[in-house]
């Protein structure tokens, strides 16, 4: 489903360049938990945002369930972020002026419209049918994190991409997201690469992979 | 459609979280508005009156003056400021144009008025019976002199509204007598007030017979054994046919005045139809500078406007970040602000007109001054205020569906 090709992944930093991503080359199946992991400035979430496709390769080649996407336009990008790809984030990136609902909906917003029904349902298979008109600043960090999850699984990507999500969380939180990502899977098959420090989330994926200096340099099976 | 509902409620959702600062910036746009409404209807208003008046007065009206013209169709002298006009004249156009209704001449002299201890100056017109028909004059009481009158030499006088006011404050002048220089006239009656200002109210004349007025002020002659009189005013019998009569008064004029072909006319034609025109394009003159004046201050409005969008988009660019990562495209960002910015001077557009309508309407109540606001003085000051919304939101918005998405959402 995603295979990646030589990436590189060059960032001018004034008059050097900084070379953060040196010859990716990565395959991930349809249904597989892959996790990344690897020392801070390794490269993780650059990789994250290339697959992720707010961010294109320098060099190589990117495809995404066959599609070259390396070479698409800001526009067209923004189409298969819409389409294809639910991001959950460390910091959750909920938009606080909006309830739980109105955020999960958002998440339908660039994705071919809002449908309340499907939103609502999303927000209880995370567990939150309590809770859709709270705003984010009267939600607990897990609650949070999972109606960023509802508000990615609304859209019913490809692909789901994860960067620390549970890094602001209590050990308690974090297994209650890590449960939810794995019944996820279990339930609906879904595809989910995810950075992380946290050996616990890692231990739930297929394949771990560490990243040092730009390099993959080790894989292995779970 | 949904794409658009969405899009709606984001624009709300991003108005009305600053509830405060949104009406700020609108307030704005609504001064502006309002300004230009309010300014333009007392503008368009006192246009409108101005005409008014001169209809009353009939715009069928010509008035020779003596003395040349200072350019074409442009200001003069006060008339009689050159005698060059006579009684000859006068009778010579009654009996030689055609389509002329009714001929009076005219003098006016400033003479001293007493009314028992009451003092006062005033300009004295003394003229025919025909004066009245041709201003168009309405009588509120007693009647205008008549012919026999003014063959007669009669002592008697027509007041104006406005001096039967300060000279009888409130009692009928009719019957009553003025000492006016050496002769003493009586009231015979008083005219309906007409108001209307511009220096050419009727309200504050004083009209006796010109055989009268020449038993106090001496009748210059002219070197011919004319006797000479300060203006001519005439009605034409046909408004179209305005142009071929002051034509026609002209060469009768000049040849009675026995002038050479290199030599300018010694008097000045003017009918109230130019008048009009000239005190139209005046006042519209004026309309449009008060309008621009108010401009101004929608000007500035819209440049608050762009100020906020400015500081919304760096506040919110956490959420733009969020949006694109979630596949919002440049487009959708760029609309939902300049949405934003449009909702704000579109909102702010219709209060200013409420607004404007409002002012405009306890100015004309209150009887400050005439106001008038027209259809498309509204839709004109909404137009703008939605392109101002677009103008000014354009590089706000531009700036924002411009921002890396990485960058952003990294963004506190």
């Amino acid at each position: 489903m995603i295979r990646l090709e030589n990436i590189t992944k060059v960032y001018p930093m004034g008059k050097r360049e900084l070379t953060v991503l040196r010859g990716i080359n990565l395959n991930i199946k349809q249904g597989e938990l892959v996790a990344v992991m690897g020392p801070s400035g390794s490269g993780k979430t650059t990789l994250l945002n290339l697959i992720g496709c707010l961010d294109t390769p320098t060099l190589g080649s990117y495809y995404l369930e066959g599609r070259e996407v390396s070479r698409l336009s800001s526009g067209e990008l923004a189409g298969i972020r819409g389409q294809k790809i639910g991001f959950i984030f460390q910091t959750f990136n909920l938009l606080s002026r909006l309830t739980a609902l109105a955020n999960v909906e958002l998440g339908m917003t660039y994705a071919g419209g809002v449908d309340r029904k499907r939103a609502i349902e999303a927000l209880a298979s995370v567990g939150l049918s309590e809770r859709v008109n709270h705003r984010p600043i009267e939600l607990s960090g897990g609650e949070q994190q999972r109606v960023a999850i509802a508000r990615a699984l609304v859209k019913n990507p490809s692909l789901f991409l994860a960067d620390e999500p549970t890094g602001q969380l209590d050990s308690h939180s974090g297994e209650e997201i890590v449960s939810i990502l794995t019944s996820l899977h279990a339930e609906q098959d879904i595809t989910l690469v995810v950075v992380t420090h946290d050996a616990n989330i890692a231990n739930h994926c297929h394949r771990i992979i560490h990243l040092k200096d730009g390099e993959i340099t080790a894989e292995e099976n779970v | 459609m949904k794409r658009w509902l969405s899009l709606l409620a984001a624009v709300w959702v991003g108005l009305s979280t600053h509830k405060l600062r949104s009406f700020l910036t609108m307030l704005g746009i609504i001064i502006g508005v309002a300004s230009v409404i309010a300014l333009m209807s007392i503008g368009k208003g006192s246009t409108a009156q101005i005409l008014e008046n001169i209809q009353s007065m009939g715009a069928n009206v010509i008035t020779i003056s003596g003395g040349a013209s200072f350019g074409p169709g442009g200001v003069r002298g006060a008339g009689g400021s050159a005698q060059t006009l006579t009684m000859e004249d006068a009778e010579a156009i009654a009996e030689q144009v055609s389509n002329v209704s009714a001929v009076a001449p005219s003098s006016s002299s400033n003479l001293q008025l007493v009314v028992g201890s009451e003092n006062m100056n005033a300009q004295v017109t003394g003229t025919t019976p025909e004066y009245m028909s041709v201003n168009n004059l309405e009588i509120a009481s007693g009647a205008f002199f008549t012919e026999y009158d003014y063959q007669q030499g009669k002592k008697v006088a027509v007041l104006g509204s406005n001096v039967a006011e300060t000279l009888f404050e409130g009692t009928n002048p009719v019957g009553q007598q003025i000492r006016m220089g050496s002769i003493i006239v009586t009231v015979t009656g008083v005219l309906e007030s007409r108001g209307g200002g511009m220096g050419m109210s009727a309200d504050d004349a004083i009209y006796i017979p010109l055989t009268a007025l020449q038993q106090t002020v001496a009748q210059t002659r002219t070197s011919r054994g004319e006797k000479v009189v300060s203006s001519i005013t005439l009605a034409v019998t046909d408004e179209t046919k305005t142009d071929q009569v002051i034509e026609d008064i002209t060469s009768l004029l000049r040849s009675r005045h026995q002038l050479s072909t290199a030599e300018e006319d010694d008097f000045n034609i003017s009918s109230m139809e130019e008048l009009a025109s000239t005190l139209e394009e005046t006042s519209g003159t004026l309309t449009l500078l008060l309008g621009a004046i108010a401009a101004i201050a929608l000007l500035v409005g819209g440049i608050g406007v762009m100020n906020i969008m400015l500081v919304s988009v760096l506040e919110r660019t956490r959420e733009i970040g969020i949006r694109k990562a979630l596949g919002a495209r440049e487009r959708d960002i760029w609309t939902q602000f300049l949405l934003e910015a449009t909702f704000l001077t579109f909102a702010g557009g219709i209060i200013g007109v409420v607004v404007g309508w409002v002012v405009s309407y306890f100015i004309d109540i209150m009887g400050l001054m005439t106001t008038v606001v027209t259809a498309d003085i509204v839709i004109l000051a909404v137009s703008v205020s939605v392109g101002i919304g677009l103008f000014f939101g354009f590089y706000p918005a531009w700036n924002a569906s411009r921002l890396n998405p990485i960058e952003a959402l990294r963004s506190e």
